[in-house]
């Protein structure tokens, strides 16, 4: 029985997704680990950023990449400013208070997802791939694209944990999480601190669904999954913790593709679920995370 | 003398917190009818100690003995509903929302619950709770603010609604929490009448970092020193002790 | 004035709304006739989920399972097992329970966001689950129970409950009970203990509260009545599918109870009535209806937290229970 190449191909199939996961997950993560809030319309930047690629890519005819280029700058970007302004118009009122706050994403969750609706419509559109270029397998030829996918994720990982971990920016960030007081007395402007995570939240959602946008397409609905996969990566990672992040994303997203072959994708669904709830009930701080002090 | 069985006794009781001790094989014992006064230099464990006691914390070894019961794995609630302890915080816990009147009727409803009277008409139940209400606010002199939100009250004023909330409990031993912190002297004063009065009906255990009022109230004296007991005794005798003093002052 | 029983003013308001909902039916032109029974049912839902949010302070966003449960308890044993319409409403509430009694067990050891996401999660593994065993549920495409399945044996006559005027009626009775109910308790020692819970659980468990035991009740209510009103939807309007378990149904009493008015006991039934009409009427204009949704729920949410009768309560008329 020829086992091989088809776990050599769920076991790619896994790691595209995974990275894509990761990146987005991160996002939620970062927020919610500043900002100790849950951002539920996060799924829907995420959409934003593949429906702005491919109002981009659609802009500039002639060669894809050109239009790609211009849509791993200008998504983010947007979907940045835009989250930015939904922190300083809603979340600040709410003074960050975590129940207040899900209402309030949710709200704009469905506020984003109606616009889209509106402006670009219920139909799922196709965005060209920058790269063409296949790999060949013994058994099957492979779209590179998908392995670069895989490469800018990592890169974006890296670079995330390196602003984080070794820059001036990423102390700040990192203070203003331990201990959001002291970090004020240190005239650390927490508030603007805050309006930054966020959008850099979003902006890391929205470039992994920029990157993931040539592989599937482009749907105002198609924020739901990947709001609830980063969910449950994140809960089962730690929130906060990148480390996690990135460990659930793998674990997650090969499990997901390793799954479907053999089992009913509802049933591992159902299974990933229950596992999350139980996690937040039994082990709150996930597999990486620290325990609140 | 004669054997009197404490109200209140711990053996061998202590708490750590990783590496930290907190609470260091206390044996401590309270007798009924004594207003105890738990003191000790900031840190000294006084909190953990008491958090011990109610149940709010679960000790790391060694056993509490309440009314000649062991209730080392009792629950909170049922410490405070079913045995008879009562605990005012250190920062004032009440339901700032609620008006003062709602504030001791949650207490008084559990003490009428643990005493009985499931037989009793609705009316009889409503009648003694709105007695145990009033006679609650009225020992602690908020009578007349009985209908006025919690939280509307001045903080010296709150923290006598937590006492009232307490003292309709019903309680046995009655716990108070640096009580006088932030009180006004006159409040204070007051205060020092209230205990006196409340300990015909129950006993008291009382951290304070008011000296003028431990001396004026306590029967007896327990100071804590790095989670254990330094020393033990009448206020005269605690106030002639050089360990106290150095442990106090030579810092 | 939270735990008195009700006052006169009380139960002369409450009377009052139920006797303009059982005139109304009388005035009322075909269409709203169907919607005014259709809001009654669902009133049900957005009370039992006050009870739990409103009163005990805790936010669930997974309620859908309870309707569901609900719903499909009741939907299941009408359609496979050809159950007579009262059995197959117990049935819908008792699955309701039991749904309760197992999340409750392991949620409630949650709280604030944690308990939210589990409620969530919850939530969306039940839904998961009706599109899982779809060979009984028929998924996302549901099953309708014919006109002859809801038919109830009433001594000598039979009531179909595919008649308005039956529908009306039995919607009304089931949401003036749970209403009466809802006043009933709120008035009571257990509800004072709820709403002390909500506001300060910390002192509550030092008054001697079992804090714990007094929220899994709470949330065997709440679902009790959840699951009343799925069953309710369920054998009133003859259809039963998955659409009912998605989140969206999780969200929407937490809508109608923020809109009407948390912790009041007219509030589910207001919010649930405005925002009824009001995508009604926004849905002839445009498909994007549920943007103001949205928007009403962060205008809500951050202008107005207490709702329409709540911000009433809170100025003007302190006695509303």
């Amino acid at each position: 029985m020829d086992f091989g190449p088809y776990l050599l191909l769920a076991a790619l199939e896994g790691l595209v997704t995974a990275a894509v996961l990761a990146l987005t997950a991160l996002g939620l993560s970062l927020v919610f680990g500043v900002m100790r809030i849950v951002n539920v319309a996060h799924g829907e930047f995420f959409m934003l950023g593949a429906v702005l690629a491919w109002g981009f890519t659609s802009l500039l005819t002639g060669h894809p990449a050109l239009g790609f280029a211009l849509a791993m700058i200008g998504s983010p970007l947007i979907v940045g400013a835009i989250a930015w302004l939904a922190e300083r118009l809603v979340l600040r009122r709410l003074h960050y208070d975590p129940e207040a706050t899900i209402v309030a994403t949710i709200g704009l969750l469905y506020i984003i997802q109606q616009l889209a609706l509106s402006v670009y419509g219920p139909e799922a559109r196709p965005v060209t791939a920058p790269v063409t270029f296949r790999i060949q397998f013994p058994w099957f030829g492979y779209a590179g694209y998908k392995l670069l996918v895989v490469g800018v994720s990592i890169l974006f990982l890296l670079a995330t944990w390196f602003v984080i971990a070794r820059t001036r920016i990423g102390l700040i960030m990192r203070a203003t999480q331990y201990d959001r007081e002291t970090a004020q007395a240190f005239a650390i402007p927490v508030d603007r601190v805050y309006a930054g995570v966020f959008a850099a939240g979003a902006m890391l959602a929205a470039m992994a669904a920029v990157l993931i946008v040539p592989i599937q397409q482009a749907h105002y609905l198609m924020g739901l999954d990947p709001l609830l996969l980063s969910f449950i990566v994140v809960i089962i990672g730690g929130l906060g913790s990148l480390k996690g992040t990135v460990f659930a994303a793998l674990l997650i997203g090969m499990s997901d593709g390793m799954i479907s072959v053999f089992f009913s994708p509802t049933l591992a669904k159902i299974l990933a679920t229950l596992l999350v709830a139980l996690v937040l009930v039994y082990r709150p701080q996930g597999l990486f995370g620290e325990v609140a002090q | 003398m004669a054997a009197v069985t404490p109200l209140l006794a711990t053996h061998d009781l202590s708490r750590h917190f990783g590496g930290l001790v907190a609470v260091d094989h206390v044996d401590l014992e309270v007798l009924p009818g004594e207003i105890r006064a738990l003191i000790g230099p900031n840190g000294a464990g006084k909190t953990t100690l008491v958090n011990l006691i109610c149940g709010r914390l679960a000790p790391s070894s060694g056993t509490v003995f309440f009314a000649g019961e062991d209730i080392t794995h009792h629950p909170a609630h049922v410490r405070v509903g079913r045995k008879g302890i009562a605990y005012t915080f250190q920062m004032t816990s009440i339901f700032g929302n609620l008006s003062c009147a709602d504030n001791v009727a949650l207490a008084a409803q559990r003490a009428l619950a643990r005493a009985g009277g499931r037989h009793q008409t609705r009316k009889h139940r409503r009648a003694a709770l709105s007695a145990s209400i009033t006679e609650a606010l009225d020992r602690v002199g908020l009578a007349d603010r009985a209908e006025r939100r919690a939280a509307s009250l001045s903080y010296g004023h709150q923290r006598l609604l937590e006492v009232a909330m307490s003292l309709a409990l019903q309680p046995k031993l009655l716990i108070l929490d640096e009580p006088t912190q932030g009180l006004s002297d006159g409040e204070i004063e007051n205060f020092c009448h209230l205990v006196k009065a409340v300990v015909t009906d129950a006993t008291v255990l009382l951290i304070e970092h008011n000296m003028p009022v431990v001396m004026a109230l306590a029967d007896r004296i327990t100071v804590l020193h790095h989670g254990a007991i330094l020393a033990e005794g009448t206020p005269e005798e605690i106030r002639a002790n050089t360990a106290v003093q150095s442990a106090y002052l030579g810092r | 004035m939270i735990g008195r029983p009700a006052s006169a003013r009380v139960v002369g308001l409450h009377g009052a709304v139920l006797a303009a909902l059982l005139l109304l039916q009388f005035i009322l032109p075909a269409y709203h006739h169907g919607i005014l029974t259709r809001v009654m049912v669902l009133a049900v839902y957005a009370t039992g989920y006050n009870i739990l949010l409103g009163y005990t302070g805790l936010l669930s966003l997974g309620h859908a399972m309870f309707f569901a449960a609900g719903l499909y308890g009741a939907g299941l044993t009408v359609y496979h097992l050809a159950w007579p319409v009262p059995l197959g409403f117990i049935s819908g509430v008792l699955a309701g329970l039991a749904l309760a009694a197992i999340v409750g067990f392991l949620a409630l050891r949650t709280v604030g966001v944690a308990f939210m996401i589990v409620t969530m999660m919850f939530a969306q593994a039940f839904y998961l689950l009706t599109l899982y065993c779809a060979d009984y549920t028929r998924g996302d495409e549901g099953f309708v129970l014919t006109q002859d399945m809801r038919r109830m044996a009433l001594g000598d006559w039979t009531l179909s409950l595919a008649e308005p005027v039956i529908r009306y009626n039995a919607a009304l009775l089931l949401f003036g009970i749970c209403l009466i109910a809802c006043v009933w308790w709120v008035g009571s020692p257990m509800g004072r203990v709820l709403i002390a819970i909500r506001e300060n659980e910390e002192r509550t468990t030092m008054l001697g509260y079992h804090t714990y035991a007094h929220k899994f009740i709470a949330l065997l209510i709440s679902a009790a009545m959840c699951a009343a009103a799925g069953a309710a939807y369920g054998l009133l309007f003859g259809y039963v599918g998955s659409t009912f378990a998605t989140i969206h149904y999780s969200i929407s009493p937490l809508l109608w109870v923020l809109l009407g008015g948390a912790a009041t006991t007219l509030g589910p039934l207001l919010g649930a009535l405005c925002m009824f009409y009001l995508v009604d009427i926004l849905s002839g204009y445009t498909t994007a209806y549920l943007l103001f949704v949205g928007l009403i729920l962060v205008l809500l949410i951050v202008w107005f937290p207490k709702g329409i009768l709540g911000t009433l309560r809170e100025r003007r008329l302190q006695w509303l229970p």
